[in-house]
């Protein structure tokens, strides 16, 4: 809205003693074409002010009741923000008079005897002054109302993305400890963390391209393929690939989502990782303090297409008390005056003198102001803690049917050739099967553990042929799964035959797993004679399956394997 | 100029130069960099690039984009250690070939 006036149209108030001259200059005035209000002293001068707040004043400075000056500091207190141009009239000459004028709040003077051009010149000088003051008023309050619409969109579109992205465990696990600005979504920043079926826990922090509402919209769709895939049991790679044919589809070319994504594995005691284009994260060995770096090795998602895109993931040991940390650019790309970045070396420093573990997020927020970097409020950092699989407590799952078209007597049978095993995880579409019996959801962690280890027995040492010793240490287990990858990658022919057979039993029932492959086999007597011990990186497989399922036997040289699970009426 | 553009004498090679912080506000001088010399090669030279941030690598990706996407033949050189370590961790060496 523009309420500024033309300049023909101006209310000017003349302040003046004296008759003769007040009548002078409204007739000039008039003639110059603005309307004129008068007043015979400072103390009327006030009150036409307050009652007709004409746009522009001209004041004598010498006049009865009060004077110029006092009325002009008055006028200046009763007009706020809003400039009100005063010109003093004034045959007054001496320098010290006329600087009062300006000090007590006058913009200008006027000297008597009054010249029409001079005048006229100094209304218009005044009013261009006055217009310009109104309009940086205009565009302030517009620029503060837009900036209110601002913040409420954001707390809005906030309060929805919490609903979503805070579905997860991020708060309620026991291990995991994160810094975050509240509103770091809107800085591009997304961290999101969920248990699978089986207990394990993926964490994804992500970092989109860009500030804003731009920044935020792709963490809407990732968020909801993270929850959905992690819930239903894909792993890693399926989710990631899940993730990037989505942003690449539906994110212009120059924007993309740095993301590192983990499954940290309570059971199995390792954390898997996929780095694309977020700086180093660290995997924190508490027996020796070292930290192994895990480093991007990947582009960001949403650059490459589908058939391009790398879901490599690295897989390292973990022992119990061990930490994954990971960190956004925020951090490291924090710039001080000279353009200096804080860098990792920096990073690594306040890791080194650490001895607090706890404080080290109060750390390195101190380093970063120490370093005199420009306070980002990208800054995101997650530490996830590998607990003993008893400390977690994944949430139980909820069911929104009634249970009165249960299944409770069928079987079904899978076999999987090798051009499905190298890219198709089954596993999601065998648990989501098998939870049509309500008698089994009550075990359905153990149920999924049991179906990945047997799955990833059949195809590991059955189908690929791998080795489990080579997994006696940290080198060895990393060289395990690059080989996988490697086999998996060039495998031509195999198969892996799942059977399921769901029977009733007294009041409840019995599940029956039955997985063969078509490896070579496995010493099965020498590998049960091997104590459950919690120290081997090798071997937790197998007596995983024998601890949460019932009956686990092997037969045909570890070919075939064959596991129950029981369970009672239902109350 | 903080970004420059040369065109080699024989018409095949276009060179846009960097100068400063390559990030958002130089968005508009490198995309009219690239859209009014058509060329096929490309050469980013970041010599005098002090910094970059990932908005310059969605520059550089529509870069690409444009010039071919996967067929794109663009260079990038001269880029400070820095500015490497930027590109290194992003992975955009598997895009682009960086000297």
């Amino acid at each position: 809205m523009n309420t500024v006036q033309p300049l023909e149209l101006l209310t000017i108030l003349i302040a003046e003693d004296s008759a003769a001259d007040r009548m002078l200059l409204a007739s000039i005035l008039r003639r110059q074409g603005h309307a004129v209000l008068t007043a015979a002293n400072g103390a009327e001068a006030v009150d036409v002010f307050r009652e007709l707040r004409p746009h522009l004043v001209l004041m004598d400075a010498m006049m009865p009741v009060m004077d110029g000056f006092e009325a002009a500091r008055q006028i200046k207190a009763l007009s706020g923000e809003n400039l009100v141009p005063i010109i003093f009239l004034t045959s007054l000459s001496e320098n010290e008079a006329l600087a009062r004028c300006l000090e007590v709040g006058g913009d200008d003077f006027l000297a008597k005897p009054y010249n029409q051009v001079i005048l006229a010149a100094k209304i218009k000088a005044m009013d261009r002054l006055r217009r310009l003051q109104a309009t940086v008023l205009q565009q302030r309050d517009q620029i503060a109302r837009h900036h209110e619409y601002l913040l409420n969109e954001q707390r809005v579109a906030k309060a929805v993305f919490d609903k979503v992205a805070h579905s997860g465990c991020l708060n309620a696990a026991p291990n995991i400890r994160y810094l975050q600005s509240p509103y770091a979504l809107f800085n591009g920043d997304l961290l999101l963390a969920a248990y699978t079926p089986a207990g394990d826990m993926h964490v994804l922090l992500g970092d989109f391209t860009g500030h804003g509402l731009p920044a935020a919209v792709g963490a809407m769709p990732l968020a909801e393929v993270f929850y959905g895939m992690t819930a239903k049991g894909y792993g890693v790679s399926e989710t990631l690939r899940e993730m990037n044919a989505k942003l690449k589809r539906i994110l212009p070319v120059d924007m993309f989502c740095c993301a590192i994504l983990l499954c940290l594995s309570f059971q199995r005691r390792s954390v898997e990782v996929w780095n694309g284009g977020m700086p180093d994260g660290y995997l924190h060995h508490i027996a020796d303090g070292e930290r192994e770096p895990l480093a991007a090795r990947h582009l960001p998602l949403g650059v490459l297409s589908p058939e391009s895109f790398d879901d490599r993931t690295e897989v390292h040991p973990m022992a119990i008390g061990d930490q994954v940390f990971l960190l956004s650019d925020g951090v490291v790309d924090t710039c001080n005056a000279d353009d200096q970045l804080f860098g990792v070396e920096r990073l690594q420093q306040v890791f080194a003198a650490n001895r607090q573990p706890d404080a080290v997020f109060e750390e390195i927020k101190q380093a970063l102001r120490d370093f005199g970097g420009e306070s980002r409020d990208d800054v995101s950092m997650v530490e996830i803690s590998l607990l003993e699989p008893a400390q977690i407590s994944p949430p139980a799952l909820m069911y929104s049917d009634s249970g009165q078209s249960c299944p409770l007597d069928w079987s079904v049978s899978f076999e999987f050739r090798a051009a499905t095993l190298k890219r198709f995880n089954p596993l999601p579409y065998l648990l989501q099967l098998l939870l049509e019996v309500h008698g089994l959801r009550a075990q359905s962690g153990a149920l999924y553990s049991v179906l990945a280890e047997l799955y990833s027995n059949a195809l590991e040492h059955g189908v690929l042929g791998l080795d489990s010793s080579l997994k006696r240490n940290a080198s060895g287990f990393a060289r395990y799964y690059q080989q996988r990858s490697v086999r998996l990658e060039a495998l031509e022919d195999g198969y892996i035959r799942v059977n399921l057979q769901v029977a009733p039993r007294d009041e409840g029932g019995c599940l029956t797993i039955h997985v063969e492959d078509s490896g070579k086999g496995f010493d099965v007597v020498r590998v049960m004679e091997r104590p459950l011990d919690d120290v081997r990186l090798s071997g937790r497989g197998i007596s995983l399956i024998r601890q949460l399922g019932r009956n686990a036997q092997w037969t045909d040289n570890g070919r075939s394997a064959r596991v129950e699970f029981f369970w009672k009426a239902l109350a | 100029m903080p970004v420059v553009t040369e065109i080699s004498p024989d018409g095949k090679k276009l060179t846009i130069s960097i100068k400063g912080r390559f990030d958002f506000a130089k968005h508009q001088e490198f995309r009219e960099s690239y859209e009014k010399n058509h060329l096929s090669a490309i050469v980013v030279d970041l010599k005098e690039a002090t910094y970059l941030d990932s908005s310059a690598l969605g520059m550089l990706l529509l870069l690409r984009d444009h010039a071919g996407g996967e067929s794109a033949d663009i260079r990038v050189v001269n880029s400070s250690s820095d500015v490497r370590k930027i590109l290194a961790i992003s992975n955009f060496d598997k895009l682009f070939d960086i000297s």
